[in-house]
């Protein structure tokens, strides 16, 4: 709803829908994020005050509730450092470059484009993926509601579309279809499965409105 | 007459066949779960990278990996194109590197230094004019009637029309690639995201040893348990997947190589193009009488097939000539029902052209051609158009070409038809049940996300009479019994054949332990609702773990193969599909608003997976209607849109309402199981660029239907 009533910024068709998923969930903070990015691993890394890398630096992060700290090049994008470091590989990367959502994560539970943030821009933040959404063997109810919907095929986006979805029906507990369209336009699909997309938000929603979740 | 030893359930027997089953493993994928190619992670892995040619067309003079070879974390290089090579197409492979981070290999294989000769290339095909006759391969004239006649006949109504269709790419979501890890007695293991697990070794094997890496293909084994896209795109380990294994093999530790965003769309997949200036003819009764036309298209450097027009609907009297041409694009790849949706967009473009200057309803028109299209598919076209015209609201909203009603939006209908063979691939899967109850079905095929794993288990289950849980599916693995591609739509009815033929052997071999101990005969046995029971007398039964208990310790083991004996399957299947579109005739931009389809395809073994493939390829077609094209540079002879802004696929709110329709039951059921992912995809070009023409009263030439070209179209209409 309320990515609704911002302004597209371009007319590039699919183009709007996406900068405005950007802009108002997550990754425009990165400047924020950097502003208060971690002192510590500036000062153990060399080079200049205030400068990260080039060489590896010592990071935490916090993802799914657990600290993990890693030595990673400071240009590593934490998609990557989840999906190479942790192995976390639930994130996928497709574009890599904040098009298609299939890299959907979530800092401080607003989505966010994994491909497009640095992982030391991530370091004091709390970050979730997909593997931390439901204990192992037990699905979400947006989950359950993909699989009764068949809202997958190759479900290499699907990951990605549970990630928006989820912090969409957080925000939009009530969505109409043209919300969920609208809401839900980060995020690319392939083989065509936004019909039972659009059934799966739409049963989900009722059942977490039911209480379930 | 006897009953064939292999057949399936009747209809009212049927427990889980035909049913709305949820796909297997969609708690897997949708949890995150599922380990694709690209999410596999072995101890010490390296990240593999590519070094790839920035020219459409170039001669590899020298290539220098001296300094990459020496920079941090570098643990193999290898020169794929060397001096003296000739490249084809931009982005195809020069060199590649591995390294112990992915930014190390990123600047490693920016550190490797080629020189090229730059040659002539040639990208564009739409202008045939324009293409060197050395690019062009005229395949010769078809004739069949006598086309000049038609034409000549003072009463025929004669529409000429230019119609086509661009380059597409694949663009599937998981790029192409491998992952490889040899083990120190020198045998390799590969990841590999492919449409063809069974294949993987022997192309691994022979494509290394050419690269003078020796290695048996029985000392290969290749894995693919989740695949994030091929549509026809990967059905071989390709050269990367050489790569991977031969900087692997250097550096004794396991590589990932999987294309980049911009290489996957350079040079993994180009769905030929087709363009063609039609003449076609009827008589005033709107009886096609001559058709003539020339075509021409390109997939790249390769043959790019030669669509069989006029489709589906064959004019007594045609004439149709084709020429390939061969450009610098990338090579050219299958793409999901090669040379069908070119050859319908063209047809069915032209045939609705007719009939709107015979002033007939294309419904009309395409019964009353009906009597031209294949024998066996004349009668249920004739229900799929009846049925789509229903669900479509045809009467109630189609009208003459043109929409009349005031205003900028013009909202118009477009048909079209399609066919497709589809028939099972051979194949084979090995059945065992233990003396547990457990029962296991493993294969070497490939579930796409078409439900392959889905339709095994429901045909296992099915047969046992056991519930879907209690029947575990383990493919995507080449040590398992080999499986045919899935290309073509071939792999519901090969798997489907033969886990009934390998499942009711192990049924019957059961039936034959158990029936001394239920006082009866094997043939007076069923498997249902978890039991072996005798026949007509339900009390006298036992549950399946209780019937396997009498096996003692030896567990039944049966191959089922495809083809075998009582045929399963069938190939050949109809389809009929309607777009509805509004189009701002100010913008240009066309928005869909609905889709309908109706589709057979034999017998359906899942109901929602099937239907599921039929809203897949309407949103596929959308996408490709409405949005995508490989735009080449013709200066520069790259790919100017290798990302996914600017190589479009729809997004979920560009693509409508849809309703589907699976024809089912007598006439459809008993014709077997028949392959469905393909052919719905066929239609929506043609279906959807109709309706257009049907909105604003003038054809789009080509698609993509962008503003751009529509407004085009409405300028020149107005002119003319």
């Amino acid at each position: 709803m309320k990515r609704k009533r911002q302004k597209p910024k371009t007319q590039e068709k699919q183009g709007v829908s996406r900068r405005d998923f950007l802009k108002g969930t997550g990754v425009a903070m990165s400047g924020g994020l950097l502003a208060g990015a971690h002192v510590a691993a500036a000062e153990a890394a060399s080079g200049p005050a205030g400068v990260l890398g080039p060489g590896a630096v010592p990071i935490t992060l916090r993802v799914n509730g657990k600290a993990h700290t890693l030595r990673i090049e400071p240009r590593l994008t934490l998609l990557d450092a989840l999906r190479g470091h942790l192995d976390l590989t639930g994130a996928k990367k497709v574009c890599d470059r904040a098009t298609c959502g299939a890299c959907t994560v979530m800092i401080d539970r607003k989505v966010v484009y994994g491909c497009t943030v640095l992982a030391i821009e991530a370091e004091g933040h709390d970050v979730t993926t997909i593997e931390g959404l439901a204990p192992e063997g037990e699905l979400t109810p947006v989950m359950a509601a993909f699989v009764r919907h068949d809202a997958q095929q190759c479900g290499f986006c699907t990951p990605g579309f549970i990630m928006a979805c989820t912090a969409f029906l957080e925000s939009n507990p009530n969505p109409t279809l043209e919300d969920i369209e609208k809401g839900l336009g980060g995020n690319l699909c392939r083989c065509g499965t936004y019909r039972g997309l659009r059934e799966a938000v739409l049963d989900a929603a009722e059942t977490m409105r039911g209480g379930k979740s | 007459m006897a009953e064939c030893k292999y057949n399936w359930p009747k209809a009212r027997d049927r427990e889980l066949i035909g049913h709305s089953i949820d796909r297997i493993d969609g708690p897997e994928k949708s949890s995150g779960r599922a380990k694709y190619t690209y999410d596999t992670n072995r101890p010490g892995l390296l990240f593999g990278r590519l070094v790839t040619c920035p020219y459409a067309h170039a001669k590899v003079n020298a290539v220098d990996t001296s300094k990459a070879g020496k920079m941090p974390g570098v643990k193999a290089v290898v020169v794929i194109n060397g001096p003296g090579s000739e490249i084809q197409w931009a982005g195809d492979l020069v060199a590649a590197v591995a390294a112990t981070t992915e930014p190390e290999a990123e600047d490693a294989a920016r550190a490797i230094h080629v020189e090229y000769q730059q040659l002539p290339h040639l990208v564009q095909e739409e202008d045939l004019s324009k293409v060197p006759a050395a690019s062009q391969k005229p395949l010769g004239e078809q004739r069949q009637g006598d086309p000049e006649k038609a034409f000549a006949d003072p009463n025929a109504v004669i529409v000429e029309g230019y119609y086509g269709l661009p380059v597409i790419t694949h663009c599937c979501l998981e790029s192409h690639g491998s992952v490889a890890e040899w083990t120190a007695d020198g045998r390799l293991k590969t990841w590999t995201s492919t449409q063809y697990v069974s294949g993987g070794p022997g192309e691994f094997g022979a494509g290394l040893r050419a690269q003078k890496v020796q290695v048996d293909d029985k000392d290969i084994e290749t894995i693919c348990q989740y695949i994030g896209g091929g549509f026809g795109s990967k059905f071989s380990v390709d050269r990367w997947g050489i790569v991977a294994a031969q900087l692997a093999q250097q550096a004794k530790r396991p590589v990932k190589l999987m294309l980049d965003r911009a290489t996957e769309l350079e040079i993994a997949g180009a769905r030929p193009s087709e363009y063609a200036k039609i003449r076609v003819a009827a008589s005033k009764d709107g009886t096609l009488t001559g058709w003539e036309s020339e075509s021409w298209g390109t997939g790249g450097m390769g043959p790019s097939g030669a669509p069989t027009i006029p489709y589906v609907i064959d004019v007594p009297n045609k004439s149709t000539k084709h020429t390939q041409v061969f450009t610098n694009i990338g090579p050219v790849r299958a793409w999901r029902a090669p040379n069908s949706p070119q050859a319908c967009l063209v047809t069915m473009s032209a045939f609705d052209d007719l009939a709107a200057k015979l002033g007939m309803d294309p419904l009309a028109f395409l019964r009353k051609n009906i009597n031209l299209a294949p024998e066996f598919l004349r009668k249920s076209y004739l229900e799929e158009l009846d049925k789509a015209s229903e669900l479509a609201e045809w009467p109630k909203y189609w009208h003459p070409r043109g929409d009349k009603t005031a205003g900028p939006i013009k909202r118009g209908l477009g048909v079209s038809l399609h066919t497709w063979f589809g028939r099972g691939h051979a194949g084979t899967g090995q059945i065992t049940v233990r003396p547990d109850g457990s029962v296991t079905v493993q294969s070497g095929t490939q579930d796409l996300g078409t439900g392959t794993r889905t339709v095994i288990n429901i045909v296992a289950a099915d047969t046992f009479g056991l519930p879907l849980e209690a029947v575990e599916v383990e493919i995507g693995d080449s040590r398992y019994p080999r499986d045919g591609a899935s290309g073509g739509s071939t792999t519901v009815g090969g798997v489907s054949a033969w886990t009934r033929r390998g499942a009711v052997d192990a049924r019957n071999e059961l039936f034959a332990a158990v029936a001394p101990s239920l006082g009866t005969t094997p043939d007076q046995l069923e498997a249902r609702e978890g039991h072996i029971r005798v026949k007509g007398d339900p009390s006298k039964s036992l549950t399946w773990k209780q019937a396997c208990a009498k096996l003692g310790v030896k567990p039944i083991q049966t191959l089922g193969r495809n083809p075998g004996p009582c045929d399963l399957i069938s190939g050949g299947v109809g389809g009929v599909q309607i777009a509805d579109v509004s189009v701002d005739t100010e913008t240009g931009i066309v928005k869909m608003n609905r889709m309908v389809a109706v589709q057979d395809c034999g017998l359906i073994i899942d109901m929602k997976t099937a239907e599921s493939q039929v809203f897949g390829a309407l949103i596929m077609g959308v996408c490709y209607s409405l949005y995508e094209e490989k735009v080449m540079d013709e200066t520069l002879g790259i790919m100017l849109n290798p990302n996914m802004e600017f190589y479009k696929l729809a997004g979920i709110g560009d693509i409508g309402e849809f309703k589907v329709h699976m024809m089912t039951g007598p006439g459809y059921d008993e014709r077997g199981v028949i392959g469905l992912g393909e052919p719905p995809v066929i239609s929506p070009g043609a279906a959807i660029s109709n309706a257009v023409a049907n909105a604003i009263g003038v054809r789009v030439p080509t698609l993509p239907l962008t503003p751009e070209k529509v407004l085009a179209a409405l300028e020149k209409g107005a002119v003319a």
